[in-house]
């Protein structure tokens, strides 16, 4: 089933594509563009505008995207080197290890925000000696960065981990043997290799703590300004103007498909 | 392997174009041996209604009643999109309304009426006991958020005692209240009489006067083109019967409030 695209020259038809692909392509296609349509032809469009600059709603987006730039710093300084540690290291256990690190993604976020809880929350299990350190978590801004943060983390480390057994350790290897020490080698080699890895790994989490809602309203509540991101914005709306929450989900499809956007330009083919 | 695949892609594609052809007309139930009757209750219903659907199934042979629970809003959308529902429940009477206005369901009918109650985790560790000891910055308070039936109830009680409360957190649901007190992180939220009869020994209560303030009304209704109009209409009797009624106390309800 390997099936070679794009890269043939001449453009037209991909060489080698059995024709009946395009059905079920072409569904799926459909699939995933059609409820995004019928979404847009339910806008108030007379309205938009003021139903996306409301105060909660901007008190909503400005928190979604502060939080989920400060969780994809986050998913990076701990990301990364999770990612260095499971594409180069070989110790007993690592595949029950890269296995774990993968199970925010196959988790209910629900869940996510029930197990954060019972770590970081008052009775959890860290909410003690958190509460004898002065740090409260429960129902403050922190607590929002740190549910984004478990959903988002394996969308960095698989990336990246993907992109590092790619380029292999060639290079990293030569390096070494002229003397560089491993720092060097990480930051004048490994890192700039990757680097499209790194960038596409960057955007999947921010993406990804954008739309972060179960873990969110289960671990961090729900407040203006403070823990209210925009999809619990949106599911709060519902309740009372559903015009507003087609208005601001249709916001969040746009900053969504900006992001995903500006990365795809900015990638070079591997 | 691939024929598999190809089996596979076959089966969704026509599961998709049948789901193109078809509308949902809700015609389970037509074959000879058992009836549904699908009815769409309030969550707060969840644990009386199940109780009063058996009921219903053992006095009506062949009959099989269909409960769906969720937020009353989130059951009036789906019922004005099309859902299959022959009964609705609502915890509130503005959801209900919308149906009416719609001319989705005709003249509805009170059923019970539930009040706030103060949910403490066990050993009301921050010593709640009365409305007032709320607005103690010291108390990490959840409630609903005020566009949700419960968190509505709970502005009206805070403007008729004149207090201002900062919660720490509004929720989108009285179980996500009851869920933050459950768990400890808040000292105290305001949830129904029958939440905390619900929760048994998960929360303590703590009852105040205030709460005569915001009496919630739930009303029922056959909706308007049920496919199972007759068994609806019994169904809507059989809650407002003296039995209904007792099974509904059972669960902490109030009967309904002699005028609206």
């Amino acid at each position: 089933m390997r099936v070679s695209t794009g890269s043939t020259t001449g453009g037209g038809s991909a060489v080698g594509l059995p024709r009946w692909t395009f059905v079920p392509a072409a569904l799926g296609g459909l699939f995933v563009v059609l409820p995004l349509v019928a979404m847009a032809t339910r806008v108030d469009w007379s309205s938009y505008w003021s139903l996306i600059t409301s105060e909660s709603a901007r008190a909503a987006l400005v928190l979604s995207l502060q939080t989920s730039a400060a969780s994809t710093v986050a998913c990076l300084v701990l990301g990364v080197p999770m990612a260095l540690v499971l594409a180069r290291c070989r110790f007993p256990g690592i595949d029950l290890l890269r296995s774990l690190v993968m199970v925010p993604l196959v988790l209910p976020p629900v869940v996510g925000g029930i197990a954060l809880l019972y770590t970081f929350g008052r009775r959890g299990l860290l909410g003690e000696t958190l509460q004898v350190a002065g740090v409260q978590i429960a129902f403050s801004t922190a607590a929002v960065v740190l549910a984004q943060t478990f959903v988002a983390l394996p969308f960095l480390v698989t990336s990246l981990e993907g992109a590092l057994r790619t380029a292999g350790a060639r290079y990293e290897v030569v390096a070494a043997s002229l003397g560089a020490r491993p720092t060097t080698v990480l930051r004048r080699v490994t890192l700039p290799l990757v680097w499209p890895g790194l960038l596409s790994g960057a955007v999947l989490s921010f993406a990804r703590a954008l739309g972060e809602f179960g873990a969110t309203i289960t671990f961090a509540g729900s407040l203006q300004g403070v823990t209210r991101t925009l999809p619990l914005e949106i599911y709060l709306q519902r309740e009372t103007d559903p015009d507003a929450a087609v208005a601001l989900s249709l916001l969040l499809v746009v900053v969504a498909v900006l992001v995903i956007a500006a990365t795809r330009r900015g990638r070079s083919p591997l | 392997m691939r024929k598999h695949v190809a089996a596979g892609i076959a089966a969704l594609a026509v599961t998709v174009l049948a789901g193109c052809g078809t509308s949902a007309t809700g015609d389970d139930g037509a074959d000879g041996d058992t009836t549904t009757l699908t009815v769409f209750a309030a969550a707060s219903l969840q644990g009386s209604f199940e109780d009063l659907a058996e009921q219903f199934e053992a006095a009506h042979e062949g009959v099989d009643v269909q409960l769906s629970f969720a937020g009353s809003s989130d059951l009036v959308a789906q019922i004005q999109q099309g859902a299959p529902a022959d009964v609705f429940a609502s915890a509130d009477t503005a959801n209900m309304d919308k149906l009416v206005a719609d001319d989705l369901v005709a003249a509805p009918q009170d059923f019970a009426t539930n009040t706030l109650e103060i949910a403490v985790p066990p050993g009301n560790p921050a010593g709640v006991e009365t409305l007032a000891d709320l607005a103690d910055p010291d108390v990490a308070l959840v409630l609903c958020a005020p566009e949700v039936p419960c968190g509505a109830a709970s502005t009206k009680v805070e403007e008729a005692a004149g207090l201002d409360l900062q919660p720490v957190s509004e929720e989108q649901s009285v179980t996500d209240v009851l869920g933050k007190v459950i768990a400890g992180e808040a000292d105290a939220g305001l949830v129904y009489v029958t939440d905390v009869a619900a929760a048994g020994d998960d929360v303590e209560g703590v009852e105040f006067p205030e709460s005569a303030d915001a009496v919630n009304t739930y009303p029922i209704a056959p909706v308007a083109d049920a496919t199972q109009a007759d068994l609806a209409q019994e169904f809507v009797d059989l809650v407002l019967s003296d039995d209904g009624q007792q099974t509904l106390a059972g669960f902490g309800f109030a009967g309904p409030s002699p005028m609206r």
